[in-house]
């Protein structure tokens, strides 16, 4: 299992700042939630994570530096499934999921019978079998999630980022995502950061809430000390009721506003 | 349960049979020309050269050197033109994630155009008698400035990540050397024609010698674009997600941005502008075996191939004695066979 440490990592685009000198650990196997209203900084977090935007500051993994790395080395330890993933019509679920082989393959190389059967082996697993040799056009939006998990499983890399993954799922859908992401973690050790909307679906899965506002992290902690209505009503400047039910778990509602 | 066959082994029969394509393609390349032998007498004769084998095929030597130093040279320049327009085209389609650009994109023609119209308009008579014809040379040399001027145009600011910009720049670049080129003719009317006829591309003066000049150029381009066949599946995810896969897509796209003008410009300064290939080929290949650029780019090389050197023949025979040009004949058959692609097309990221 792998941990992953921020020191004072920033984000700034065009001398914007995105995300302003954050600094945390997440232990190893942990599974960190990062909410916050849209433009919180949250993507940014993670994109500079996964190597996509540039970052000051230092990101270590296992106690070692993430930009010291090469891109490849990186992705072999960084997966990461965006917001709104592309994929690339006339491909083949199988061969979407075999494009996570890349950190692996040497520049000018092609993929070996091993990273061959390991894609197999992923998309068995993945209850993928029957739609691997379809075009990933004709999938649905939650066949279509699937497999990019599964392109991100076979990665093989022990830190899982994960951005708004249902946020274009129904309520099944959802479950399924994150019970499968929950499922991976456990079995493979996985330290998972994820951005998410829903705040009742981050307080089930994760075992600890960041609460980020204009790139600042205003509240961290577990679903209990997070999710608050005073705390939810001054960053989202909504009003919300929180129950929570006798299993712990915490449900976040919209209070309505207008019309009693 | 076994899904191998689903990660990529389907299609691998494309590259026998378009081989065997182009070799068809060259045989009836050297069979047919305006003046020579009798066309049957032809495969006779290359077989009869071959060791071992002694067939009497009754060429004269004459129509051997016709022939050989006729239409042979033809055969392989438009072998070498075709093949390098057509992979060139689909590795800027690749780059770029735009199924309708082509090598021409990023001002290779028009900078190649505006080399060839200077020297032509300086003196081209005069350059007769030197011992290396300059005309190919500052063509070449005019395509690759081109091209580099849009580059450093169009990346602006570090971290730039966005091709538009790019392509962008290209267009202007483009009508730039275009304006340029204009300007040159207006003042130099008498060499209206000499220019157009270079445009307007051939491949009738072909000699070994237009070969040996392109061909280490070409090698090297086509083998670069080849090793990257790979890695353009992967850009297929867009800039972000290829980066997240440990690619480095800004060094990437600039090898293979490279690669693919060198080629061009080393065949535009022999052939001149040969119209679609770079488009037409790509295209007509992912339609038949599917959309990853491991297939699409060996395939395009061979279709590409024995599509201009069949493309050739119509222009010797057609208005003979004349020569069509086969800039005419491609875009002739090129145009429609576009908008066909624009009206039918398959969405393509």
């Amino acid at each position: 299992m792998t941990s992953l440490a921020f020191e004072s990592v920033t984000v700034t685009y065009s001398g914007r700042t995105a995300v302003a000198p954050f600094t945390d650990t997440v232990k190893p196997g942990e599974w960190l939630c990062i909410i916050g209203p849209n433009g919180a900084g949250k993507s940014s977090l993670l994109r500079s994570i996964a190597g996509v935007v540039p970052h000051a500051g230092r990101i270590l993994v296992d106690g070692s530096p993430l930009t010291s790395r090469s891109s490849r080395r990186r992705a072999q330890l960084v997966a990461y499934v965006p917001q709104s993933p592309v994929l690339p019509s006339g491909m083949t679920g199988a061969e979407y999921v075999l494009l996570g082989r890349n950190p692996f393959v040497t520049h000018f190389g092609s993929e070996s019978a091993l990273d061959h059967s390991m894609v197999n082996d992923v998309i068995e697993r993945l209850d993928l079998t029957g739609l691997a040799t379809r075009d990933v056009d004709t999938l649905s939006g939650g066949e279509r999630q699937r497999f990019v998990i599964a392109r991100a499983v076979a990665q093989e890399a022990p830190i899982l980022l994960l951005d708004e993954p249902t946020s274009a799922l129904d309520i099944g859908h959802q479950q399924q995502a994150l019970e499968l992401v929950d499922k991976l973690r456990r079995e493979h050790g996985l330290t998972v950061v994820s951005a998410m909307h829903d705040l009742t679906l981050a307080g089930i899965y994760s075992d600890r809430l960041v609460l980020m506002h204009a790139g600042h992290v205003v509240a961290q902690g577990p679903a209990e000390d997070v999710l608050r209505p005073e705390t939810l009503g001054e960053f989202y400047g909504v009003s919300v009721r929180v129950h929570r039910e006798e299993d712990g778990t915490i449900i976040v509602v919209p209070n309505r506003t207008n019309g009693y | 349960m076994s899904t191998a066959m689903s990660t990529r082994t389907t299609g691998r029969w494309w590259i026998p049979s378009a081989s065997v394509v182009l070799v068809c393609s060259s045989l009836v390349g050297v069979m047919i020309g305006p003046a020579g032998p009798q066309w049957w007498r032809v495969p006779l004769e290359l077989l009869n050269r071959l060791p071992l084998i002694s067939i009497h095929s009754g060429l004269t030597a004459t129509d051997w050197s016709i022939v050989w130093q006729i239409r042979a040279p033809r055969v392989v320049l438009a072998a070498i033109v075709g093949s390098t327009l057509s992979i060139a085209g689909a590795s800027y389609q690749g780059v770029f994630r735009n199924p309708l650009v082509d090598p021409y994109l990023l001002g290779v023609a028009a900078g190649a155009g505006l080399g060839a119209t200077i020297v032509i308009t300086v003196n081209r008579s005069g350059t007769s008698t030197w011992w290396i014809d300059p005309l190919p040379l500052v063509a070449f040399l005019g395509g690759l400035t081109a091209v580099f001027v849009t580059y450093m145009v169009g990346i602006t600011g570090k971290g730039e990540r966005s091709s538009t910009s790019l392509v962008l720049a290209g267009v202007a670049v483009t009508s730039l050397a275009t304006a340029l080129q204009t300007f040159l003719l207006q003042r130099n009317t008498d060499v209206v024609r000499q220019v157009y006829s270079w445009i307007l591309g051939r491949l009738s003066s072909a000699t070994w010698g237009d070969v040996r000049l392109v061909l280490p150029y070409v090698l090297v381009s086509t083998v670069t674009l080849l090793l990257h066949r790979r890695l353009l599946d992967v850009l297929r995810v867009g800039d972000d997600e290829a980066a997240a896969l440990g690619v480095n897509v800004n060094r990437v796209r600039l090898v293979v941005v490279i690669a693919a003008t060198f080629g061009t410009a080393a065949v535009v300064a022999v052939s001149g502008l040969i119209g679609f290939v770079g488009i037409i080929v790509p295209h007509a290949v992912r339609l038949v075996v599917g959309t990853s650029y491991r297939i699409v780019l060996p395939v395009s090389l061979l279709f590409g191939a024995a599509f201009l050197i069949l493309a050739d023949i119509p222009g010797r025979v057609l208005d003979n004695p004349a020569e069509t040009p086969i800039g005419v004949v491609t875009a002739f058959l090129g145009a429609p066979f576009f908008l066909l692609i624009l009206r039918s097309r398959r969405r393509e990221r």
